[in-house]
């Protein structure tokens, strides 16, 4: 099942920020002569990492692959970084992966705290990535699941598992334009119904307009002369 | 303008509507034929005055028992998360403390802490700015279930409790005016460290609040503990277990008065709580009664560890020694607001080039902070509050994510809700404490 209400795909207005990939400023057509405008710079690839992961996260990944048979084709990647252990999950898998992370005795990530999405956009092909935040109160762990779709895509619903999930799924649609199926009402939650666009995609500008102080124009924030 | 306006009535093709500005409720009841029409849609909201900043319920009544509550919200969204987007990282303290700005300390505290994660650097705040955190945070955690004890109050009817709740609450934002020059939004926790110093006076009068607080607070507990309608009207209302909390994903005073003590102070230590004495308040009842309970007991909790702050708060610096992070800035109270101080803006401008153009680089470019992501969660006042940061390595946020425990607590109202009586939904929301704000963001 999926919902589409009219405007979700419209994409953003035909005005687009400057790419932060290019140049160090954000604009263009400055009469920069230093040359800068002209880098090009490259997000480096998030690496898996390489077991032993430390802490509890051999013991986390070692239950969930005891526990879940589908391990090997459901988790893409495992990354540890400051700390935080993140698994990369295939999109269609999702939501047996929670399942199996609520339920499994030795997980029992029995909190959802927060889901929300990331947009990589000209970094990933897979651009829109959803974030899960888990927390084991039993054991007092975290873990964080990572799941990446194109832009259009959609992936399954984890509410059946963590009801809390049904607004943090909305507004991930809401923002990023990712499509949950199986969610029992996905709608707009923080923008109003009708509203053309995901705001919070990379493409989608800020909106801003030009501020005047004594006579000078400011312009507005996206469209600054800045380093970046 | 004649009365008949005020419930002015109108058909529609999904029935008849009535406009309704409050207290002529029996122009609707004598308008309606209880046989055809039993069911009731109410459309509260989206500005009324009992509700937590522009929250808006759609309840659908028969008789005076609610049988759907559907609450919409996002009239309070600003765009915070995108903004920030757009502004190096030391101004996105600026942006967070104004999303929950009942407890914008909460705000800035988790976000620093995310990227001083980020950066690596969590090991290296000083002892004082880590005091002055945990010390800031808790008088905001008292002002804030102030204000929830202030508007709960006036909600059931105790309007008294209301003024005197926001009495002692602008005692807390004298303080925070002292110490940061604004009494909300104040952008005075930032990566590294704090803004500025906490003067003398400002201890002086922590410590007078100190010996005043108590005195009040037994005067609230006189005041609504054994009033009957407070019994009443929070007894057995908004119930909700630890189920049901867990499900909902809420946290904060609403889980713990169900009988489960996660308080993250305690289970996940941050800003060096773990040395400190002071204990999780529960109750076991489930429903509006314990968390009145809960977040009295917690300010009294609150108050330990102030004191405590105050007995740890020795000299030292209060930002971290990296001068590449350290926002050059030296911060004072003038007569005219925080600025920078007379002395900084003399040296950079009269002595040293050096530090004018390390304070020009570092303020229009900000740092860069090394690519990744981190989610980091503390205790607010309303429950867990995390920050999801992800950097792509340069000066700017590439994405910041609030959690905010108003936003998730508040899909639990209409649990809480179905079934009971209108007047309930009101004790059942304001319970949760929700703050659109924080909301919306």
């Amino acid at each position: 099942m999926s919902i589409e209400p009219t405007g979700a795909e419209l994409g953003a207005p035909s005005q687009t920020p400057a790419s932060p990939q290019k140049g160090m400023f954000g604009i263009t057509g400055s009469g920069d002569v230093s040359g800068f405008g002209g880098l090009v710079r490259k997000r480096p690839e998030v690496a898996g990492t390489a077991k032993p992961y430390g802490g509890y996260f051999d013991e986390v990944t070692d239950a969930l692959e005891e526990a879940y048979p589908g391990f090997a084709d459901a988790i893409e990647k495992v990354v540890v970084d400051r700390g935080e252990l993140t698994l990369h999950i295939a999109p269609e898998k999702i939501a047996e992966v929670a399942q199996i992370m609520r339920d499994d005795e030795s997980l029992r990530f029995e909190l959802c705290s927060s889901v929300s999405g990331v947009d990589y956009l000209n970094t990933d092909a897979r651009r829109l990535h959803v974030v899960y935040h888990l927390t084991s109160m039993t054991y007092r762990r975290r873990v964080r699941l990572e799941a990446a779709i194109p832009a259009g895509g959609s992936l399954p619903s984890v509410t059946s598992v963590y009801p809390t999930a049904d607004w943090q799924e909305r507004e991930t649609y809401d923002m990023f334009g990712v499509v949950f199926t199986g969610h029992p009402n996905l709608t707009r939650i923080l923008m109003p119904d009708d509203w053309d666009g995901h705001p919070q995609r990379k493409d989608y500008p800020l909106g801003g307009v030009p501020v005047e102080y004594k006579g000078a124009e400011i312009p507005p924030p996206d469209q600054r002369r800045v380093y970046q | 303008m004649t009365s008949s306006q005020y419930a002015a009535e109108r058909e529609t093709t999904e029935g008849r509507v009535f406009t309704v500005t409050g207290g002529d409720w029996d122009s609707i009841t004598g308008a309606i034929d209880p046989l055809s029409n039993e069911k009731i849609v109410v459309n509260m909201g989206p500005q009324h005055p009992s509700t937590h900043g522009v929250l808006r319920l759609v309840l659908e009544l028969e008789g005076e028992t609610v049988t759907e509550a559907r609450p919409v919200i996002g009239y309070l969204h600003t765009g915070i998360e995108k903004n920030l987007e757009y502004r190096n990282w030391t101004q996105g303290t600026t942006f967070v403390t104004r999303a929950d700005y009942l407890a914008p300390l909460f705000n800035e505290a988790a976000y620093c802490f995310a990227v001083e994660k980020l950066l690596g650097i969590t090991d290296d705040i000083t002892e004082r700015a880590n005091t002055i955190r945990l010390l800031f945070m808790e008088l905001n955690r008292i002002s804030s279930h102030l204000v929830w004890i202030a508007t709960t109050g006036m909600e059931l009817g105790a309007i008294s409790m209301m003024l005197y709740g926001f009495r002692e609450r602008e005692y807390i934002l004298d303080i925070f005016e002292e110490t940061t020059g604004l009494r909300m939004n104040h952008a005075y926790f930032r990566p590294g460290g704090v803004a500025q110093d906490v003067p003398d006076s400002a201890v002086r009068k922590i410590r007078d609040f100190l010996k005043y607080m108590p005195k009040k607070l037994k005067e609230y507990e006189s005041l609504l503990s054994g009033q009957i309608i407070w019994q009443e009207r929070t007894q057995g209302v908004g119930v909700l277990d630890v189920t049901g909390c867990l499900s909902m994903g809420v946290t904060g005073p609403v889980l713990r008065a169900a009988g489960l003590p996660w308080d993250m102070r305690k289970t996940m230590p941050y800003s060096g709580y773990e040395d400190y004495e002071f204990d999780v308040p529960t109750a076991q009842t489930s429903d509006v009664w314990g968390r009145y309970l809960v977040r009295m007991a917690e300010i009294r909790e609150s108050l330990k560890l102030v004191e405590q702050a105050l007995d740890k708060l020795k000299p030292g610096p209060i930002m971290i020694a990296d001068k590449k992070i350290a926002w050059p800035a030296q911060l004072a109270v003038g007569v005219d607001g925080m600025g920078n101080s007379l002395e900084h803006v003399a040296k950079i401008m009269g002595q040293s080039m050096e530090s004018l153009i390390h304070h020009f680089k570092l303020v229009t470019e900000g740092f860069r902070v090394p690519a990744g992501q981190v989610y980091v969660s503390i205790e607010h006042p309303r429950g867990e509050l995390g920050v999801h940061a992800v950097s792509d390595g340069g000066t700017h946020p590439y994405r910041v994510h609030m959690r905010d425990p108003s936003f998730v607590n508040l899909q639990a109202l209409p649990a809480m809700a179905e079934g009971a009586l209108l007047a309930d939904v009101i004790a059942g929301g304001a319970s949760l404490d929700p703050v659109m704000g924080g909301c919306d963001r």
